[in-house]
Order: C-alpha cells, then sequence, then structure tokens
C-alpha cells in the first residue's frame, strides 16, 4: 500500500496551464517551428496493393526548378536495421500495400514537392493481392499473444458442456469496420541531420520510444539523436514511429544541413500510419433461470498485416467483466495485404466491449431481466484472469448512479414503443473498463529555482489531455508547494526519461516518478533548499501489482431517437459514470470522458473506412466521407464519477482516463437503437440502411 | 498540383474571351471545390480566370414577382435574404442544410451550381473513373456504391449531383443565364444538367468558356409552401444520401399544383415529375403522397450497397408532402 501526502493541487479544477497558447495560436507544433532555409517533402505512393517497382522514371520531376532530390528504393540512403518491415522505407522494391512510398521528392516548396511528387512515374509488376476480412478463411492463424502481450487464448472450465445444458441461451455474431485514428493534427516531421546528429521535431506520443526506434533503424547512438514535441495535436495510438518519420529522416540524410518538412496529408493518414482492425466477433452467453452466466465464450477474429502482426485484443475484457460459470476467449488472424493495423484508443476494449455489451442487454431481454440489474447480478468477486480481488471495482456503484442520474428506474423494457412525432425513442445502457497500466522507464528530475520555486523535468507527452496541468498539480502536491511554483518542462529527450503516452498509463506511469522525485529532494534537501539543489527518481515497480488487479470501470447510458421514415440516429444525451480512482483534475478530465464518449458516438454511428477489395486502399479517405461526429450529432453529455478510494494503484490514488469513456458508448447506443426500434445491429456503423431493412 | 496561370479580366466579357482563348481552364469563383480537386490532381486546369468580382453580387426583384441572384452572391447572402426566405423557403433551408458557415461565406450560386460528384473514385486518381478520365471504366458500379445514383444512371457512371442548392432550384423551375462565346442565353435548371449516358465527363450543357451570370427564380404561387428535407448519416456537415425539396399547393383537400425533385439519387437534380403528375388533382392523403412517390420511384435500378434509397426517397417524398400538407 502507498502512503499518500496532503493533496490540495490534485483534485482541484486547474485551467489548462498551456490553454492560452493553444486558443492564441502560440504554442509550436512539430510543422511549425521555427527554422531557416527549410526543404519540403511530398510522397509517392504505391497504386498496387502487392507487387514489385520495376522501373521508376523520375527524370521530369527532377528537372523542375527548386527540385532537390528525389528519393526511391535505389538512391535512398540504406538503413541499419530492417527488421521492421514497416520502418524499411525505400530499402526495396516490394510493394506490401497499396499507399506504400515508392518515392519522394525533395524541393525548396511545398507546391514543387507536390508537384514533383506527381510527376514521378513508378511501373510496377502487380501481383494477386488479397484483403478481405472473412470469418470463413481457411488460412486464419493463432498468433503467440495478442497486443500487447495477454495469451491469445484462456479457457475456464467447460464452456462446451456448460452452453448446451443452459435454460437461456445467445449465440450472435457482430462486426466493427475498419477505422482510423485522425488527431487533427497530422502526422508530422521536421527532421535536420548535421555532422552525424539528428534532430527531428516531431508529432509523437513518446519522444524517447521513437528516439529508440530511430537510433536503431538508423544505427545511431542514441545520445546523437534529439527528438522535440512540446505540442501534439491529438495522437490516439497512432503516433509512434511510422514509414512517415522514417522517410523524413532519409531525406534529412540526404539533404544534410538542411530540416526537411513532411507533414501527411489527411488523405495520406489512411495508409501507413495504423488503424483499428476490422473485427468479426461470435458471442455465446448461457444463463440459468436466474439470469446467473453460466457460460460465456467469445471468439474473435481481425486482420492484420503480412508485413508486422498487431492482434487487436478484443476478447479481452471479457475475460474480466462477469462472473461466469465457464468460459474460453479466443483470438484468430487473418495476414493480408494491407498496412499494419495498430493501436488506437482502447484497443481490445473499444471493439470487444461493443460486441459483448451488446450481447449483454440480447441476453437481459432473453432473461426477462433489466439490462442494469443483469450485469448486477452476474458481478464477480475476484478478477477470474488472475484470480486476485480488484484493487477497487465499482461497476456497480456506477450503474446505479448512472441509472439515478439518467432517469432509468420508469423504463419500459418493451422495443418500439416510445414516440415523439416521427421520432422511435430508446434508451441504452452499457457497461465500460479499462486496465490501469503502468510502465516503467520514466524518470523525474526536480530542481529547486529559489523563491519557492520548482524544475520538474520529464520528457513526458501531453497529447491534447491535459498532462501539462495535471503533472504540475502532482508536482505541487508531492513538494507541497503550489502548483503556480512549478515550472514543468515535458517533449524533449534532452529531458529524464519517459513512457509513451499510451494505454492510459501517463498519470500512473510519470506521476509516480514525479512523485518518487520529490521524496528524494525532501529527503536530500529539507524544506530549506537551496538554489540548484536536485534529485531524480524513476518510477517505481508497484509492489501491490502482484496483490490486486486493477482496472476502472464505468457505465454509459444513453438515449436514442431514430426517424421513422429515414433511419437517421440521433443521440441528444448521454450520461457516463466512471469509477477511476482520484480525478486529478475534474475540468480536464470532464473533457477527457466527453471526448472519449464522443468517439464512441462516432464508432457508433459514422466512422468506417471504406476498401474496395479490388484496389486493396482506404476509399473515403477524407472527411467529407469519412464522417466523425460534428457539434450537431453532439448532444448533452452528463459526466460523473465515484468518488473512489484506492491506495494500490498508485501514490495518486489515480487510475487512466484517456480511453474508458470511449468503451461502452457503442454498445450503449445500439442498445438504445434496439429499444427504439427493435432492430438489432450488429453491425458498426450504425446507419440508416441498416433501419431501413 | 499542377502549376497554372492566374488571370484576371475587366468584365464578363473579357473574361469570357480569355477563358474561350484556352484549351483548358476554368472560372474560378469561391473555390471551395475546384481548388480542393485541383489539390489532389483531379482537376488539372491550365488558367484560371478569376470571375468573383465580374458577375452579380445583387439579389434584384423582377417584375412578375420572381428573383434573380448573381452568380456571385454568396450562398449564406441567397440563404439569409428576406425575399428568399419567405418567397422560396425551400431553396433558403437548402443551402443552409450544406456545407458548413465557413464555406458557405465564400461558395457562390454559380459555383455552387457546378459542384462535382463526391464520388469516392472521381477523388482518387489511382482508380479508373470515367467522369475524370474518359473511357478508364466505372469503378463504382462494381464497388462501393451505397452513395450512388438509383435513376437515370448509365454503365458509364452511376455517380450523385452533391448540391442541394441545386435540387431545391429544379424544384423551382430556376432559369440560369450564362454568357459565352455565342452570346447570352437561358436554359432552364433541369435542362443545365445532363445524365450520364456515354459521356459522364459533362456535368452540364454548358460550352467552353460559357459563365453562369445569374440565376432566375420565376414567380410561383405555390414556392412560399415550401421546404427541403435533407437525409443524411451525420446532423450537419455531410452530403445527402436523399433529399426532397417540394413546393405544394393544396385547396378544399385536393392537390392543385407540386413541385418536386431529389437530390442524391441521380447524376442531376432529379425533377419529379412522375410524381407531380400523380399529384395534381389527387387529394392530398398520405396514400396519394405514397403512390405519387412510388410512381416516381418505380424506375429505380439500385446497385449493390444503395438499395435503401429506394424506400428511403419514397418515405421522405411522403413525408415531406404530409409536413407541407399540414402546414407542419
Amino acid at each position: 500500500m502507498t502512503t499518500t501526502t496532503e493533496r490540495r493541487a490534485i483534485g482541484a479544477s486547474v485551467d489548462r496551464r498551456d490553454g492560452p497558447q493553444k486558443v492564441t495560436g502560440t504554442a509550436p507544433y512539430a510543422y511549425e517551428h521555427r527554422f531557416d532555409n527549410p526543404l519540403y517533402l511530398f510522397p509517392v505512393q504505391s497504386d498496387v496493393a502487392r507487387g514489385r517497382v520495376m522501373r521508376i522514371d523520375a527524370s521530369a520531376a527532377e528537372a523542375l526548378p527548386g527540385v532537390v532530390a528525389v528519393l526511391t528504393h535505389e538512391s535512398a540512403p540504406r538503413l541499419a536495421d530492417t527488421s521492421d518491415s514497416e520502418l524499411a522505407v525505400l530499402q526495396a522494391g516490394d510493394v506490401a500495400f497499396r499507399g506504400q512510398y515508392v518515392a519522394a521528392a525533395i524541393a525548396e516548396t511545398l507546391e514543387t514537392a507536390r508537384y514533383a511528387a506527381s510527376l514521378v512515374r513508378v511501373s510496377c509488376h502487380q501481383e494477386h493481392h488479397d484483403v478481405e476480412l472473412r470469418a470463413d478463411r481457411d488460412d486464419l492463424y493463432k498468433p503467440d499473444t495478442v497486443s500487447p502481450d495477454y495469451p491469445t487464448d484462456t479457457q475456464e472450465g467447460d464452456f462446451d458442456r456448460a452452453f448446451s445444458a443452459a435454460a437461456v441461451k445467445l449465440d450472435e455474431t457482430y462486426t466493427t469496420p475498419m477505422e482510423h485514428h485522425n488527431p487533427m493534427e497530422p502526422h508530422t516531421t521536421v527532421a535536420l541531420w548535421e555532422a552525424g546528429d539528428l534532430t527531428v521535431y516531431e508529432s509523437t506520443q513518446g519522444a524517447h520510444w521513437d528516439r529508440a526506434t530511430l537510433a536503431q533503424v538508423f544505427g545511431l547512438d542514441q545520445d546523437r539523436v534529439r527528438i522535440i514535441a512540446p505540442y501534439v495535436g491529438g495522437a490516439f495510438g497512432s503516433k509512434t514511429v511510422h514509414a512517415n518519420t522514417v522517410l523524413a529522416v532519409l531525406a534529412a540524410q540526404t539533404a544534410e544541413g538542411r530540416p526537411v518538412k513532411f507533414a501527411l496529408t489527411r488523405q495520406q493518414m489512411f495508409s501507413g500510419v495504423g488503424y483499428r482492425t476490422p473485427t468479426i466477433q461470435r458471442i455465446r452467453l448461457a444463463a440459468d433461470g436466474d439470469g446467473h452466466l453460466m457460460a460465456t465464450c467469445h471468439d474473435v477474429v481481425d486482420q492484420t498485416a503480412k508485413i508486422k502482426e498487431f492482434a487487436e485484443p478484443a476478447a479481452v475484457p471479457t475475460r474480466t467483466m462477469y462472473a461466469t460459470q465457464s468460459r474460453r476467449t479466443t483470438h484468430r488472424l487473418a495476414a493480408l495485404d494491407v498496412p499494419a493495423p495498430s493501436w488506437m484508443r482502447a484497443p481490445g476494449e473499444a471493439p470487444g466491449m461493443f460486441a459483448l455489451e451488446s450481447a449483454m442487454d440480447e441476453m437481459a431481454i432473453k432473461c426477462g431481466l433489466d439490462p442494469v440489474e443483469f450485469r448486477i447480478r452476474n458481478e464477480p468477486e475476484v478478477d477470474a484472469e488472475t484470480g486476485l480481488p480488484y484493487s477497487s471495482r465499482n461497476l456497480i456503484a456506477c450503474l446505479r448512479e448512472g441509472a439515478r442520474r439518467f432517469g432509468w428506474a420508469d423504463r419500459d423494457p418493451g422495443p418500439h414503443a416510445r414516440h415523439d412525432g416521427r421520432w422511435q425513442v430508446g434508451t441504452g445502457v452499457a457497461s465500460s473498463t479499462f486496465p490501469v497500466v503502468r510502465f516503467a522507464g520514466s524518470v523525474a528530475r526536480i530542481s529547486y529555482l529559489g523563491n519557492g520555486r520548482f524544475l520538474v523535468a520529464i520528457d513526458a507527452a501531453d497529447i491534447g489531455t491535459g498532462a501539462w496541468t495535471a503533472l504540475a498539480q502532482i508536482a505541487a502536491d508531492a513538494l507541497g508547494a503550489d502548483v503556480d511554483d512549478i515550472d514543468l518542462r515535458i517533449g524533449d529527450t534532452r529531458l529524464p526519461a519517459a513512457s509513451i503516452a499510451g494505454g492510459s498509463s501517463g498519470i500512473t506511469s510519470w506521476g509516480s516518478a514525479i512523485f518518487e522525485a520529490a521524496r528524494a529532494f525532501r529527503e536530500r534537501h529539507g524544506y530549506s533548499p537551496s538554489d540548484g539543489d536536485q534529485a531524480e527518481a524513476s518510477t517505481p515497480e508497484n509492489p501491490d501489482a502482484g496483490n490486486y488487479a486493477m482496472r476502472a470501470f464505468g457505465a454509459c447510458f444513453a438515449e436514442a431517437r431514430v426517424d421513422a421514415d429515414t433511419g437517421e440516429v440521433r443521440i441528444p444525451r448521454m450520461t457516463g459514470v466512471f469509477a477511476a480512482g482520484r480525478i486529478i483534475n475534474p475540468k480536464t478530465a470532464r473533457s477527457q470522458f466527453i471526448g472519449g464518449m464522443t468517439w464512441g458516438l462516432g464508432m457508433a454511428l459514422h466512422e468506417e473506412s471504406l476498401v474496395d477489395p479490388r484496389f486493396g486502399h482506404v476509399l473515403n479517405h477524407d472527411f467529407a466521407s469519412y464522417h466523425i461526429p460534428a457539434n450537431a450529432d453532439s448532444g448533452q453529455f452528463d459526466i460523473a464519477w465515484i468518488d473512489e478510494e484506492d491506495p494500490y494503484v498508485n501514490p495518486m490514488g489515480s487510475k487512466g482516463i484517456g480511453e474508458i469513456g470511449i468503451v461502452g458508448t457503442a454498445a450503449a447506443i445500439a442498445n438504445a437503437v434496439y429499444h427504439a426500434t427493435g432492430i438489432r445491429v450488429r453491425s458498426l456503423p450504425i446507419t440508416p440502411a441498416k433501419l431501413l431493412g | 498540383m499542377k502549376p497554372f496561370r492566374y488571370e484576371r479580366a475587366e468584365d464578363v466579357s473579357g473574361a469570357v474571351a480569355t477563358l474561350a482563348g484556352e484549351r483548358t481552364g476554368e472560372y474560378l469563383a469561391g473555390g471551395t471545390n475546384l481548388v480542393d480537386l485541383m489539390k489532389l490532381d483531379i482537376m488539372q486546369p491550365d488558367v484560371l480566370v478569376d470571375v468573383r468580382c465580374l458577375t452579380s453580387g445583387e439579389i434584384e426583384d423582377l417584375p412578375d414577382g420572381g428573383l434573380r441572384i448573381g452568380a456571385a452572391v454568396t450562398n449564406s447572402e441567397v440563404a439569409a435574404d428576406a425575399r428568399v426566405r419567405s418567397r422560396y423557403p425551400v431553396l433558403s433551408q437548402a443551402l443552409l442544410s450544406g456545407a458548413s458557415g465557413q464555406l458557405r461565406n465564400l461558395a457562390t450560386t454559380g459555383g455552387n451550381l457546378l459542384q462535382r460528384t463526391r464520388c469516392p473514385y472521381f477523388y482518387d486518381t489511382t482508380t479508373p473513373c470515367n467522369k475524370r478520365e474518359p473511357g478508364t471504366g466505372c469503378s463504382a458500379l462494381e464497388g462501393c456504391n451505397s452513395g450512388h445514383a438509383i435513376l437515370g444512371a448509365s454503365r458509364h457512371c452511376v455517380a450523385t449531383h452533391p448540391s442541394d442548392m441545386a435540387v431545391a432550384m429544379t424544384a423551382l423551375d430556376a432559369v440560369v443565364r450564362t454568357q459565352g462565346p455565342a452570346g447570352e442565353r437561358e436554359t432552364p435548371i433541369t435542362a443545365l444538367y445532363r445524365l450520364p449516358g456515354q459521356e459522364p465527363e459533362r456535368d452540364t450543357t454548358l460550352e467552353h468558356a460559357e459563365l453562369i451570370t445569374a440565376v432566375d427564380l420565376p414567380a410561383l404561387e405555390l414556392s412560399s409552401n415550401s421546404r427541403y428535407r435533407k437525409v443524411r448519416e451525420r446532423a450537419s456537415y455531410a452530403f445527402a444520401l436523399v433529399s426532397v425539396a417540394a413546393a405544394l399547393q393544396v385547396r378544399d383537400g385536393v392537390v392543385l399544383d407540386a413541385r418536386i425533385a431529389l437530390g442524391g439519387v441521380a447524376h442531376r437534380p432529379w425533377r419529379a415529375r412522375k410524381a407531380e403528375d400523380v399529384l395534381r388533382g389527387a387529394p392530398a392523403i398520405e396514400q396519394s403522397f405514397r403512390a405519387a412517390a412510388e410512381a416516381e420511384l418505380a424506375d429505380a435500378v439500385p446497385l449493390r450497397d444503395n438499395a435503401y434509397k429506394v424506400p428511403l426517397a419514397a418515405n421522405v417524398m411522403t413525408r415531406t408532402l404530409l409536413d407541407l400538407t399540414e402546414g407542419r
């Protein structure tokens, strides 16, 4: 158990410290740092999904005034390490997916680079490609683990026997489409290669992580590589080193001494910077006559890329959500001629809980139970996955508080029974969960600046989450200082190391390091330090990690209105109640929950990357055709949380909140749409076409 | 993006003469669609002739009670005009349902009429598209076609026209005034737009260098009882799955006159004359409206992904006419 200190800053709604800079446009994003005499890069992408580059004619491009070079697999510098095929950019003529970089133009202006790229003629030998995910493929395989390192399959008890013997059963298949992250700021790199030193201004969620990757790929010592990323306009799992960063550094190496700028267009964001795999999920549930789950099975089929494996862990939350007498979960993959999928906000939980929580709604109806009561009835005593007790688990409190706030008590369970003019009206609920993740490897350094002020340095990333503010609050309480006396530095590999902003782990990982550094600082320098006094500490291992299962939980309630004539779905209100430990900053936390639930709304109703299998790439590769919610789609958000004391997770008592807001939302909306219309849509997104029948 | 020349002219005649002397080129007004298309190499004009300040930016009353909208009037200005709002509410509603406030502030009346399709294959230069590159084939015919045409398509092209404004103007029997190398002419909007046939690269019947100068809205007794209903997957900033522009005149429970146009169903805004014929003289009740809609859609030919548009269009036509009858 962790000792905690008095909290004054933690729990206060401190305004975003970077807010004024962001709204005045003075916070420098990667592309906006000032550079002398920069060059610009524009890529050429393959227009076949599988094949081999036979010939590249760059003569017209090279003849353009202002063109510095055209990189091809023949002319580009060689990389030191090509073991990660996704990053082996322009090292060979093989084409592994449509949209792969096969050349790039470097020029004095962006316009020239773009025009030059359009003049490069690439002749490819096209081979038969295979980009279609289907559950009945005969080449599905079992990966060794699912991301990041969960067991691929699990089994408890005898599912087959329990399922066949049970009184009430469900056997349905749920699907989610390919989705793309699309942060507002596209992937952006400005790279400068100078006398063997590499400086990269990068839009990234982990500068130290990127530095290690680039050093390895380019064969450089890590101390010759510097990554600078103080402000990042969204990441969602997509902003690590992908081929675009490697391409920019190759260009910088070619044009040594001059910075090379490369920002992806929105269209280019749909190939090669990751995406969420489509999923096909079969769920089988069986219950006894009292609504206790006897058998649970979640079989997931995902796609991955032939060039790089990523296994979306969609069945993992099913291993811990509910008590059941028997359980089986499996993951199988199809390896296709596609870009590599990757982590996308709430990987596993977002698609997996859509399936499970839709199935739980269907099962509650089959059992004749209220969906809230059905979930409460199947609350587990311990985490079935590990056999450990939960450090805290307040799903039931979230469901009850959400039901109270939302006005669930007098709900008529019958479907298609409420109308307001031509609107069919319904309500739905779903549970949420997300693990408490702590990464090793973060170091915080605290220096005394005099006059009561402290410098806190850690190479953390604020990808729009509010880390600039929350880490200062944590440092203030850890030191017993005022927030205004904390001078925070993040987003630069010259600062002490930090783990990546992923898995909702930032506050736990970096905050714990800051707490340790503060403790060391006070131990060494006391409460009357001298100017320049310093202490440093790393994220400790959690001594309770082996004693408790640690997860955040939540409940999402949604009202759906479906136009009887058109099948248009509108969501006028949602309630989200979360049990996520101590909330560091209620103001920024509320924004995080709203952002997550809005993401879930988009997942439910809008987002779908359309691939035409004849071509193999995403067709709707812009925001006119790939829809995310607009303001008019986002109704009232009622956000609340349970006051949860969890002394085991970390010194702050906090759990990550960057992703859990998404998790239950899509199912809550699908369940509400069913309640409104009597139509169960098991295939996201829920579009008018699916409701018109 | 291919380099291009930018030209300005003193007046409309000068602009027409300038473009007439070029092999390929386009007029530039708001640029909200054209510039995107150029950046993506979908359109590659050698020259842009800026006409933003050459055509009228005014909305004038016509002697017969109609309105003349200058080609340079922005979409925002037309939507907000008090005369348009009271005499032609369908047009104001159509404009406000399209794009975003920022785009409407820049986009012009003439430019809106000449928007290109939003077919994803047209928008992707790596796939075949007869409209973009004649003779390469229509990728949408056997591809992802949930947004495509159910009426009047050909095997050469199944794209739809994206404009909302043009759908309302089609219902209102608007007349498009142009000036070209051959002089001035007036074209009913229904004759401005083409079906794809064997030449899907031609969206309209305009000749090279012919410039839209204004749009006339004729006086119509029924147009004050009109509305636009746009169905889309999200509540704003999306192109129509299906839209309906309708004006209705009912006396003593009988339909005297009706004007109906559909968006999102064809290569051009689709004037529903069959439905109008069924309606004239029919009782103004749901059954008549449903029968009219079904008469119009009897010729619909759905593709793999867009069969939903047939019941959707029928439902929206029926509901819009009912709402107009009941004054909702």
